[in-house]
């Protein structure tokens, strides 16, 4: 497992090349990457700038890929979430999951990411028309992240 | 105890951290929220509606109900908006 938060961009193709590189084990690989939309409500937006907690930050990511690697027969995953200035069209945050069939590793990237929305520590602060205000945190987003509380099927039927 | 903000509960308390030590009868997330309300107008300002704050002890999500017990680290902010 590789969590990392940084202020720098991140190269994606490399990211993922660390994980494969010298594997024949993988049969699939898995990549979110999150971007800071250029509008907001229509409305242009100059840049996002990220807090976070740290210590927290890394803790929590930490543990949500924990709970992921044991729901999902999972052969490795990357983490990488950017704080600081980020402007339209820059990368935010990076999921990158591994495993021999493509299922595991799907649904393992959309479940990190939908926590990753709700439960860790960070919050998003927008530049638009010269002011700047804190992004507020959306209900659909909770709810995503609710639906991995149930059971999966597969589980529930054993 | 070392209390942090973040968001808009730092902008509103108007600091990032601090160390309190709360009266015995804070025995909660909950009334330490309600204590922090009344120590001033900023602080008025960033608990107005607590039910909105979330808040983490020693680096682990709490519900307000949890005992602050031995909490040594003590956070409080907006709902999450990373990702």
């Amino acid at each position: 497992m590789t969590v990392r938060l940084q202020r720098e961009p991140f190269d994606t193709a490399a990211e993922t090349a660390a994980l494969t590189l010298g594997r024949t084990d993988i049969g699939a690989v898995v990549t979110f990457t999150g971007i800071c939309r250029g509008a907001e409500d229509g409305t242009p937006i100059a840049a996002l700038t990220l807090e976070h907690y740290p210590g927290m930050a890394e803790a929590e990511i930490a543990r949500h890929v924990e709970e992921a690697e044991q729901r999902w027969a999972l052969l490795g995953v990357t983490v990488i979430h950017r704080y600081g200035r980020i402007a339209p069209g820059e990368d935010i945050v990076l999921v990158v999951t591994t495993s021999s069939h493509r299922q595991d590793a799907f649904a393992a990237a959309e479940f990190l990411m939908d926590y990753l929305k709700t439960r860790a520590p960070f919050w998003k602060q927008v530049e638009q028309a010269g002011a700047t205000h804190w992004v507020d945190a959306k209900s659909a987003d909770d709810a995503a992240a609710d639906r991995w509380k149930a059971p999966r099927r597969d589980e529930a039927a054993e | 105890m070392k209390i942090v903000y973040f968001a808009w509960v730092r902008e509103r308390v108007g600091k990032t951290d601090e160390e309190l030590e709360p009266p015995a009868g804070v025995a909660t997330v909950g009334d330490l929220m309600a204590w922090l309300a009344g120590r001033g107008e900023e602080y008025a300002y960033a608990f107005e509606n607590p039910k909105v704050i979330r808040a983490a002890i020693d680096r682990v999500h709490v519900r307000p109900d949890t005992a602050l017990s031995q909490a040594r680290e003590i956070a409080f902010f907006p709902p999450m908006t990373g990702g």
